[in-house]
């Protein structure tokens, strides 16, 4: 029974590393960077609900209507600025520039708000679970996460598929030249995708903080994980990067069922074979690697 | 095309002016450096061991990012390794100095099998696997009681010096492993691996199709980046000594090795130390103000990085035409001789 727990916490969890990850991936995917400061936002989301929301009177819980759309803007604007002057350099500066863009936000973070973890608070949902048995607990705010994660994913692969803009950013994403010959202004396309990335884990960031504690230094580690779940999913798919978030939890869930101290390197194990023996993941196609 | 004649009417160097110069002024920096513990103050020593400590972890950073195109965020793991390494040599008996090299040569020969894995991945995905392997080498050291796990452990084997011996003996370690670092990588750089990574740099398809084994030079420089922040990490933990897991495989390292190198001038091996030198005196003009030194540096660099790719050395070598560790060629056009 114990490891069916093991299982389901780790599934539950795994949504949560693809909606992080989903943003991540759609950047790769669209305009060949990684925003290596793609956790940092997260961080920032969280602080920015926590602090933000008995500002403006509303709940906490709310927070994300507010939070989500300031960094959908927020992604528009920093792509249409910084990222964009750095990948007209080459994809090499982005590298640079967002890696900076991560130290320096860790660190003002510390300075201004200390160490210390920040919670965005839920009220009593946070210790609300469904019993299934007596070793089995399906907290609510888990499930919601996870069920999030899968509403967004979905909608993410239909706006894609099923609208102009949506397709407009596959084209954009196939061949930028090709792209902007038909007319497409691909700077803008590129500001559009930013915009749901940063509204995808600003969305996940706020999870998180109720999920659990989040402090300046999440970032880099919830990165980690979401670059694990995309490549043992697979690069370029996004239903693989859920699969590649469900079998990190189950891996992480695993290890720390063996001894809390493995929970991590579990994970990491597993991305490491995956690479080793599945470079291009389970869904991914091989094409991405050229 | 007359090949025979363009012989005769230009003139190739590698140096901007004459090569005595150079050496005349790199033998006094060498002399100034290796007698500064009884020149300077005891103060003035300790910083400029973390100097050339950082300024080692810059020039492998360096060669791997500037020269070879891979974006590391990943070195502190073999910084740590080395750390541990030399501690490992320590415990089982070893003087702490005579481990530096075993400590490089571990971290080397870890990197050579890593590269199989990372080398699977490309630009920013490989950047963030280097990392994961940072991580994991941190976890695994975390669990390993012999190290006392993640307290860390006491480097043993420093006692049976004086505490001034020590210090001194400390300072020329941290200069000798810097001075080997920079030697290192120009000799590598005017070596026939120096000629691939530039083909590769300019135009790695038609590199790769001219024969050029771009995978391998790849992976010679990122196990010889690897042995280098060992040596680092090894000099670290004798300058400390007390080895702790989450101190020597910090992300911080990543970030000052990767910030001094882009402020300095990327590609270049005087970038490093130029931006190393400009990184301790903000540093300690602002020691009093926590993490600000790491947030101004880290917003220097990302202007650096986007208005002026080359940074500080790079644009004062366009400028003035001055190198002063030549690891290309200079053509110009010959002058009539009657």
């Amino acid at each position: 029974m114990i490891w069916v727990n093991v299982l389901i916490q780790g599934i539950l969890v795994g949504g949560f590393y693809a909606l992080f990850a989903c943003g991540l991936s759609l950047m790769f995917g669209v305009m060949k960077v990684i925003n290596l400061a793609h956790g940092d936002v997260a961080v920032v989301a969280g602080y920015t609900a926590v602090f933000l929301a008995p500002q403006l009177h509303i709940a906490e819980v709310w927070s994300f209507v507010v939070v989500v759309p300031i960094f959908a803007v927020a992604g528009y604007v920093i792509q249409r600025t910084l990222i964009q002057k750095s990948i007209d350099r080459d994809p090499f500066t982005t590298l640079l520039v967002t890696f900076g863009l991560s130290v320096v936000i860790e660190n003002l973070l510390l300075e201004i708000y200390s160490a210390n973890g920040q919670s965005v608070n839920i009220g009593s949902l946070i210790g609300d679970s469904i019993h299934v048995s007596n070793v089995i607990y399906i907290s609510y705010i888990s499930l919601t996460v996870l069920i999030t994660a899968i509403v967004v994913l979905g909608a993410l692969q239909l706006f894609l598929s099923k609208t102009g803009t949506g397709r407009l950013i596959r084209a954009v994403a196939d061949d930028r030249e090709a792209a902007q010959l038909s007319g497409a202004n691909y700077r803008h396309i590129f500001g559009i995708a930013a915009a749901i990335a940063f509204a995808t884990v600003a969305l996940a960031g706020i999870a998180y903080g109720m999920m659990t504690e989040i402090a300046p230094t999440s970032g880099g580690i919830n990165l980690l994980y979401a670059f694990e779940s995309v490549v043992i999913g697979g690069i370029g798919s996004l239903w693989g990067t859920l699969v590649g978030g469900v079998l990190l939890g189950i891996a992480q869930q695993v290890g720390a069922q063996i001894n809390p101290e493995y929970q991590v390197l579990a994970g990491n194990l597993l991305f490491l074979i995956i690479l080793g023996v599945r470079p291009h993941g389970l869904f991914g196609k091989k094409t991405a690697f050229s | 095309m007359a090949p025979l004649a363009t012989l005769e009417s230009v003139k190739v160097r590698r140096s901007t002016h004459s090569p005595l110069l150079n050496l005349i002024g790199l033998a006094i920096v060498v002399g100034l450096l290796s007698a500064a513990p009884w020149i300077v103050s005891q103060s003035l020593a300790s910083i400029l061991m973390n100097f050339f400590i950082l300024v080692t972890m810059a020039t492998m950073w360096n060669l791997l990012a500037g020269y070879a195109g891979m974006v590391s965020i990943g070195q502190q793991a073999f910084v740590g390794l080395g750390a541990y390494a030399t501690l490992y040599f320590a415990i089982k008996g070893m003087n702490p100095f005579v481990a530096i090299p075993l400590a490089a040569l571990v971290c080397g020969a870890i990197a050579f099998p890593v590269t199989y894995l990372l080398f699977r991945l490309r630009g920013g995905y490989f950047s963030i696997a280097t990392w994961v392997i940072a991580d994991t080498a941190l976890l695994v050291i975390g669990t390993i009681a012999f190290f006392g796990g993640g307290t860390g452990h006491l480097l043993p084997g420093l006692s049976n010096l004086g505490p001034r011996a020590l210090t001194d003996a400390e300072y020329l370690a941290t200069w000798i492993v810097a001075f080997c670092a920079i030697l290192g990588t120009y000799l590598l750089l005017r070596s026939r691996l120096g000629l691939v990574l530039a083909s590769m740099r300019d135009n790695e398809v038609a590199s790769r199709s001219s024969g050029a084994r771009v995978t391998s030079a790849r992976r010679m420089v990122f196990v010889v980046a690897a042995a280098g922040c060992g040596a680092a990490g090894a000099v670290l933990a004798i300058s400390q000594p007390f080895v702790q897991p989450n101190s020597v495989f910090s992300l911080q390292w990543a970030a000052e090795m990767i910030f001094v190198t882009m402020i300095g001038g990327l590609g270049t091996i005087e970038g490093p130390i130029v931006g190393s030198i400009i990184f301790f005196v903000l540093q300690q003009s602002l020691q009093q103000q926590g993490a600000w030194y790491l947030i101004i540096f880290g917003t220097v660099a990302m202007v650096v990085a986007i208005w002026q790719p080359r940074g500080l050395w790079g644009a004062f070598r366009a400028k003035f035409h001055v190198e002063l560790l030549p690891v290309g060629h200079w053509v110009r056009e010959a002058k009539p001789e009657k």
